[in-house]
């Protein structure tokens, strides 16, 4: 027997033993195995890409310059009280990311720039104009950046998914994953949702507040902000309340009048829950204790007066307080659906989104294109397969055979290389195992060519395949290594799915190294090692 | 031993003048076709120009122009369908939507439930790219095309003679310019996966091109009396039929994959299939009599 066939056999045996196990969680037999074999072997195996399985991949980015306007405007807040406990003559006035003091005088600007070391002036004359410095505005988008992630966790959490991936991508963005998820439009509008809750108290007492229309049609927004802007108290703005008659159906606007300030947010609640009014849903919430303490302060400070609640912007309700509220509970009523009422207390509870979310790309997959994608590739690939082996027998008689055991060889231990590295199997990727099935003979057909060769020149088949293997080797390797690294590059460049295709193309290419010459030259050696053989099938 | 091409002595060189013209229209059509797409003007995926694409099972079958005329009716712009009648499938495209994303793809289910009350549908898949997704795939399928073309040459230029680097490199680059064109010309979508087919035949195509390279160069040594062309000649009638049956294994699976495979890897396929074909020509035809002229043309200088 020639050196070295029992051991290479015993390799071979090795590795197909090993991609069996790796690939055993991916059967129905796994469910079949004893209780230590599910707890310490492999129990991963292949999962399925989004596109086989159905779910979701969104991208979003966090606009972190509102973040940075929202931070302005709340240090805008707080120059006001110092300026005006200091008894300083100056306005503070706050637009976008700008914040302009009237004065610029020695104690106005001692007096911002102390409490306020982060604010760089940009513009100095009678009036003085500041902004975040732009290492603090980073920070802060960074920072929003990171709560967005772990409020879309909490939120994803509560709704309820199995096996979601949350992650953040370069600067800014967030890369959500929700595989199998059934209704995908919900999952987008719970995780997309600034829900900026805050307490805003009516400017009734203005002049102004009279002259603003009761009622508006929807899209007329504009037409009164534009009408009134200027006319309204600096310290005041115009919001809207959506109003549907229960009966016709039609949808009209109240605008609203409301101080700036914000009184109270959605970040002292420890509880949202959806509850029932004569079978009408609203959402009730539970301050914490800070936020109760302020709650009843507020409310005493305004008894008789409106407090509204507004959600990104849009006021919900603006009742009369009729007296001060103590123990910190609060509700929004809005018309909702009983699902509406339910996310809305999903993303309460979860927290608010420290700036909006911009969508930048959504690939939604339903299930039954998943299964039909993976019914075509099972086909495909069948056939695929069955044409290459059947040509290599008709081609090759008994060594054709042979090439089609290695090729059952390649793609067991492509499965198993596969389960090992918990990879993930997209369409493409199932492309890329069949392309790498049709590859993998290659190297056989051009290692039987040589042996061909060699035939023909009166070698003996023993000799014939020894040179016919070293001869046909760096043919074989040169044009693999070309195939990796056009693999390699997608790998690199590649987004989900073809990342999938770039991991099944590379291994079935670098498995069939192996397997073409070790497995096939291993057989060949040991039928050549039995008897005097003086004619080769081939 | 059953051979399909035997002791074949064809004048694979002497042909070079009718190649390099058929090679020479392919280039042309791939250049223009680059252009067209770097000018925006070529029928960009969605991956890569931005917008909205659903697709749509309905119970039953609809009529593709009824649909378009529910959509246009009700003032969506720039779409383009195309239809999978046996399935009662449809896929709807809508270009560069200015709208907010998530905005196109509400209206379009939403004309669809109104306009066709009787016929259920379920959604398969919807995509949406927002513009600047679009402009980072793009640069990055430049940046790997890039990237693979340059490793491929340092590779090969490392592997052979640098004659040979050059060959093989510009019968690769036929190749993957070749079907570009011819995809282009026949107004199939530029997409993602068009790159992943092409950079795959980039990978492959020279599989042939090194088959024959091999060859040449073990005959140069023993052949070395004898001019380079009928070296070249002798070499590629040698191997012609590996090369022939190895790229016949691959093109068995791709068709196998194009008419089997669904439609998501449809047109993967079908390049696939292409890149296959003229990475075996480009193989006999371009590679050897490019590195043939490039010897030629130093042999003068020297002279």
């Amino acid at each position: 027997m020639k050196k070295g066939i029992l051991w290479r056999f015993i390799l071979i045996t090795g590795t197909v033993l090993l991609a069996a196990i790796f690939f055993l969680p991916n059967t129905p037999l796994f469910k079949d195995m004893p209780e230590w074999w599910k707890k310490d072997m492999p129990d991963k195996g292949i999962t399925l890409g989004l596109d086989l399985q159905g779910g979701i991949h969104l991208v979003f980015e966090v606009e972190g310059d509102k973040a940075v306007e929202i931070t302005t405007e709340r240090i805008a807040q707080s120059l006001r009280d110092i300026i005006s406990k200091k008894k300083l003559n100056a306005e503070i006035a706050s637009k976008g990311l700008l914040i302009t003091s009237s004065s610029s005088s020695m104690e106005v600007r001692k007096a911002i720039e102390d409490s306020y070391p982060v604010l760089t002036p940009v513009e100095t004359g009678t009036t003085i104009t500041y902004k975040i410095s732009d290492k603090e505005a980073n920070r802060i988008k960074d920072s929003a950046a990171d709560q967005a992630l772990e409020t879309i966790r909490n939120r994803i959490d509560q709704f309820g998914v199995a096996e979601p991936t949350i992650h953040r991508q370069g600067t800014n963005e967030i890369v959500v994953q929700l595989p199998g998820i059934k209704d995908p439009k919900r999952a987008i509008e719970i995780i997309g949702k600034t829900a900026q809750l805050e307490f805003k108290m009516v400017d009734d007492a203005a002049p102004v507040a009279a002259e603003i229309p009761a009622q508006i049609a929807p899209g007329e927004e504009e037409v009164i902000l534009k009408q009134f802007a200027g006319k309204i108290p600096a310290d005041d703005e115009i919001l809207f309340e959506k109003s549907v008659n229960r009966e016709t159906g039609i949808v009209r606007k109240r605008p609203i009048l409301v101080k700036k300030q914000t009184e109270l947010t959605g970040d002292m609640l420890k509880e949202a829950r959806v509850n029932l009014d004569k079978g009408v849903p609203y959402v009730s919430m539970a301050f914490n204790n800070v936020g109760a303490k302020r709650f009843e302060e507020v409310t005493t400070a305004n008894v008789k007066k409106r407090l509204a609640i507004v959600l990104d912007g849009v006021v919900y309700s603006a009742p009369v307080i009729k007296n001060p509220i103590s123990g910190g509970n609060a509700m929004i009523e809005g018309n909702f659906s009983m699902q509406e009422a339910k996310d809305l207390s999903i993303v309460l509870k979860a927290g608010a989104l420290p700036a909006p979310l911009k969508m930048l790309q959504n690939v939604t997959v339903g299930p039954s294109l998943g299964t039909d994608s993976i019914e075509a590739g099972k086909r495909a690939g069948i056939i695929g397969t069955l044409l290459v082996v059947v040509f290599m027998i008709v081609y090759y008689k008994l060594s054709g055979v042979i090439a089609d055991c290695a090729l059952v060889l390649n793609i067991i231990l492509l499965l198993g290389a596969m389960a090992s590295l918990n990879a993930t199997l997209t369409m493409p990727g199932i492309a890329g195992i069949i392309l790498a099935i049709g590859m993998a003979v290659d190297s056989n057909v051009l290692m039987f060519e040589r042996i061909r060769d060699e035939l023909r020149a009166g070698k003996t088949p023993r000799v014939a395949v020894d040179s016919g293997y070293n001869k046909a080797f760096w043919t074989i390797f040169d044009s693999h290594v070309t195939t990796l690294i056009t693999a390699a590059v997608l790998f690199q460049f590649g987004t989900g799915p073809i990342k999938g295709f770039a991991v099944t193309l590379s291994l079935g290419v670098a498995i069939n190294l192996f397997t073409a010459l070790v497995g096939t030259k291993t057989i060949f050696d040991l039928i050549l090692s039995r008897r005097d053989v003086r004619k080769l099938s081939i | 031993m059953l051979e399909l091409i035997k002791n074949t002595k064809i004048d694979f060189m002497g042909k070079r003048k009718s190649a390099f013209i058929f090679s020479g229209i392919l280039l042309i059509i791939g250049i223009i076709a680059i252009i067209q797409i770097a000018t925006g003007r070529a029928n960009l995926g969605i991956d890569f120009a931005g917008g909205t694409s659903i697709q749509i099972k309905f119970e039953k079958p609809v009529i593709l122009h009824d649909v378009r005329k529910a959509l246009e009716d009700s003032g969506l712009k720039d779409l383009d369908l195309q239809d999978l009648p046996t399935v009662n499938k449809i896929l709807i495209r809508v270009k560069k939507t200015e709208q907010n994303l998530g905005q196109t793809s509400d209206a379009v289910t939403e004309i669809l439930s109104q306009k066709f009350p009787g016929n259920k549908y379920v959604v398969d898949s919807t995509t949406e790219v927002g513009p600047k997704v679009g402009g980072r795939l793009r640069a990055d399928a430049a940046k790997a095309i890039a990237v693979a073309v340059v490793g491929i040459l340092v590779y090969v230029a490392f592997r052979f003679q640098f004659n040979f680097g050059v060959g093989a490199t510009i019968a690769t680059f036929h190749d993957v310019l070749a079907v570009l064109g011819v995809f282009y010309v026949m107004g199939h979508e530029i997409n993602l996966i068009l790159v992943t087919a092409l950079l795959t035949i980039a990978g492959y195509s020279l599989t042939d091109t090194v088959v024959v390279f091999d060859r040449i160069r073990e005959n140069m040594k023993r052949m070395h009396k004898e001019p380079l062309e009928s070296i070249m000649n002798a070499s590629i009638n040698e191997v012609l039929s590996r090369t022939i049956i190895t790229s016949l294994t691959v093109l068995l699976t791709s068709v196998a994959l194009f008419f089997f495979g669904g439609e998501v890897i449809h047109d993967f396929s079908l390049a696939m299939i292409m890149g296959v074909v003229v990475g075996t020509y480009s193989s006999i035809f371009i590679a050897s009599p490019t590195v043939l002229i490039l010897r030629k043309k130093k042999a003068v200088a020297k002279r």
